[in-house]
């Protein structure tokens, strides 16, 4: 589908699926489906398709946070995803994709990370969040999040036997506060767009993914995309990135 | 149940050489004939071949394909067909009249972006040459281009035409179908035109295919 | 190979997962799982996991890679930082380079690489969940993404793995028996005509033993190609 086509669509508020401008793809959501993991939770939206991995590990804590747990979060761009993933080292877009991903969860306090600590500044748990690529067609930001989430709700800490981690034994649930949820919103033209597939996000003009908590407050942002914006226009993406995202914490 | 064609996988055992002659998609071995792809296998004339259900598109002489226009060059344009080969139309090729390169910027004939629906003139190893010297080849000016999968060009275009045509008809759309998987569709329902070309790609192999088109088209 | 264990690995015939010394584990297979790549497969051998992408025959950069007379093919093994017990680091070891070359050529001799030259076939292999014999379950996965891409095929490649745990010769190790076992054989082959493309071996064995093991897994890889068979004849069925 050439981008003209698209454009002239987007121009009077129509989209190459027939969907609204603000309306999400079907989202499909399955937990567990890495059994060996200490996590995980694999989310389709539309032909986006994301597999996260939660493994957990003990570490050493941050000397500027000595009680607190470690989370560390990596995106694998993997070239099985897409045509113009090569391998190689992680490009910008992973690197940015995973800090996206790490702040929403880090920012909002999702994970209770005091209560990872196993010897205050010496060990504590490390929680690694790994998001996969399996196929790319669109707001794999918006996908990845959501997997993030729904595998640290269902991540269990393994049993620690005289310091070594027996993995076989899951004991507890991994203590969650708060679930973020991120809305990534593209402007193009003088429209909005909740969702975009491939074809579309490469004619946005500008994008930002926004992450926002139970409580409606925001706890991460980040613009990408080369137009800049104004202040009206973020206003109202923020606006609609909170209301769409009650409707994908329903599906949690 | 749907019913299907009968499907063969790579490696499986078609016939035998003494019976048959090996066609497109086969190769011989050991005296027997046997299917290179995951197809549709065909017995005419003696030979036995196989219709790939999937696949890169493979030029071939006498194909009519539509491509883009990639570049512009000194005597000619890079064309992409949708294939692993990208091909050249030569300046000769591309116009009918004398063009005088010293005067003459090429890009008043093609530009880069331009579509056209043109026939492979050539195929040496990986070199494939266009041609526009023939009736049907023009340039093709708005509407939308879609892909589909090259083996199923056919079933688009349907027995005499009558699957394109019937789609051209209810949706008051022209539609030009390239071998090399691109439609080129411009008029009316362009979308409800769209929606029963992504069917055909997804539904040709199933027998009754015709039945939801017509009833896709009608709604 | 090589790690010890006190724990027996087959008690009264029956190994630790409770199968017979030569029964394959649950074989899960699916097609078409990734629709931006040009063929794709999705397979399961109990609680391993292997995804593969096929995108090709395409164009090959730089050009001083391309062959003149054929296409080349090129293979990437990577697991998933959650595939395994301790988190991996992502990026590839040198035990995935290692297969990655290995599993290039189980699939090159299967493939009509002459018909598209200059080009490029790139085979993605991805271990979601590693649980013994990945390599192969990789491979029979690129397999029938490979059939999947309509990438011409003089046959399918099927793979699996035989070995010897504590005295028993067995078909399709899984994680506890690749690393307790005495050893491991994994071996790919073309079915027609039993062409074998891969074959590796960690582990002491006598000269009979191997015999056997490559014999029984030649036998007991008819029900993999089964299964090859059965899925991609599917994906069309609907």
């Amino acid at each position: 589908m050439r981008p003209e086509y698209i454009l002239k669509l987007l121009e009077t508020g129509e989209r190459v699926d027939g969907r609204k401008l603000d309306q999400f793809r079907d989202i499909k959501i399955e937990t567990g489906v890495i059994k060996r993991a200490e996590g995980s939770a694999r989310v389709k939206i539309g032909k986006t398709d994301v597999i996260v991995g939660i493994k957990t590990e003990i570490g050493e804590p941050f000397s500027d946070m000595p009680d607190m747990g470690i989370l560390k979060t990596g995106a694998e761009f993997t070239p099985i995803a897409s045509p113009e993933f090569e391998s190689g080292p992680p490009r910008e877009d992973a690197t940015e994709l995973a800090r996206i991903v790490d702040r929403g969860v880090r920012e909002s306090e999702c994970i209770d990370l005091e209560k990872l600590c196993i010897k205050e500044g010496e060990k504590a748990w490390e929680i690694f969040v790994d998001v996969h690529m399996i196929n790319h067609d669109g707001n794999l930001i918006d996908a990845s999040a959501l997997a993030a989430v729904a595998a640290l709700k269902t991540t269990k800490i393994p049993k620690l036997e005289k310091d070594k981690i027996v993995r076989e034994k899951l004991e507890k649930k991994l203590p969650l506060s708060h679930t973020p949820i991120t809305v990534t919103v593209g402007k193009v033209f003088d429209k909005f767009i909740i969702d975009p597939l491939k074809e579309e996000e490469e004619v946005l003009d500008s994008k930002i993914s926004i992450a926002v908590m139970e409580d409606g407050k925001i706890c991460a942002m980040q613009k990408s995309g080369e137009a800049s914006l104004s202040p009206e226009d973020v206003n109202e993406m923020i606006d609609l990135a909170v209301k769409k995202s009650k409707e994908i914490r329903k599906l949690l | 149940m749907t019913e299907t064609r009968d499907i063969v996988i790579p490696g499986e055992v078609l016939g035998d050489m003494k019976e048959r002659k090996s066609g497109y998609g086969t190769f011989s071995e050991d005296g027997k004939i046997i299917s290179k792809f995951l197809g549709i296998p065909k017995d005419s004339s003696g030979y036995l071949s196989v219709v790939p259900l999937s696949g890169v598109y493979v030029p071939r002489r006498q194909d009519k394909v539509i491509g883009f226009i990639t570049s512009v060059e000194k005597v000619g344009w890079v064309v992409d067909i949708n294939s692993p080969w990208t091909s050249f139309l030569s300046l000769s090729e591309g116009v009918d009249e004398f063009v005088d390169l010293k005067r003459t910027d090429i890009r008043r004939f093609y530009d880069v972006g331009d579509v056209i629906y043109a026939q492979v003139s050539e195929v040496r190893g990986s070199d494939v040459q266009l041609t526009m010297k023939t009736p049907i080849a023009r340039k093709l000016r708005g509407g939308i281009t879609v892909k589909i999968t090259p083996s199923k060009v056919p079933r688009l275009i349907g027995k005499e035409g009558s699957m394109i045509n019937t789609i051209k008809e209810k949706t008051k759309t022209i539609i030009r179908v390239g071998q090399n998987g691109i439609v080129w569709i411009s008029g009316e329902k362009i979308n409800k035109a769209i929606k029963a070309v992504k069917l055909i790609e997804e539904k040709s192999h199933i027998i009754g295919l015709t039945e939801e088109i017509t009833k896709l088209l009608s709604d | 190979m090589g790690m010890k264990t006190k724990e027996k690995l087959i008690v009264k015939g029956k190994r630790l997962d409770g199968r017979k010394p030569d029964e394959i584990r649950e074989i899960e297979m699916k097609v078409g799982v990734i629709p931006n790549a040009d063929g794709s497969a999705q397979v399961r051998f109990g609680n391993t996991i292997a995804m593969a992408g096929v995108y090709g025959p395409r164009e090959l950069f730089p050009k001083h890679r391309q062959e003149a007379d054929k296409a080349i093919i090129q293979c990437r093994y990577n697991m998933a930082p959650f595939s395994v017990d301790e988190r991996k680091r992502p990026g590839p070891s040198r035990r995935a380079i290692e297969i990655s070359k290995v599993t290039r050529l189980a699939l090159e001799p299967a493939l009509f690489l002459k018909d598209y030259p200059e080009m490029v076939v790139d085979v993605y292999i991805e271990i979601l969940q590693a649980d013994g014999s990945t390599r192969v379950t990789g491979i029979n996965a690129a397999s029938l993404a490979l059939a999947d891409a309509g990438v011409p095929m003089k046959d399918l490649v099927v793979a699996l793995s035989g070995g010897k745990v504590d005295d028993t010769l067995v078909i399709d190790l899984c994680g506890k028996e690749d690393n307790y076992g005495k050893a491991d054989i994994p071996i790919v082959f073309l079915p027609r005509k039993k062409e074998i493309t891969l074959l590796q071996m960690d582990g002491q064995l006598t000269v009979q033993e191997v015999k056997n093991i490559i014999k029984n897994v030649l036998k007991a890889g008819e029900t993999v190609y089964k299964k090859q068979k059965e899925v991609l004849k599917k994906k069309y069925s609907k």
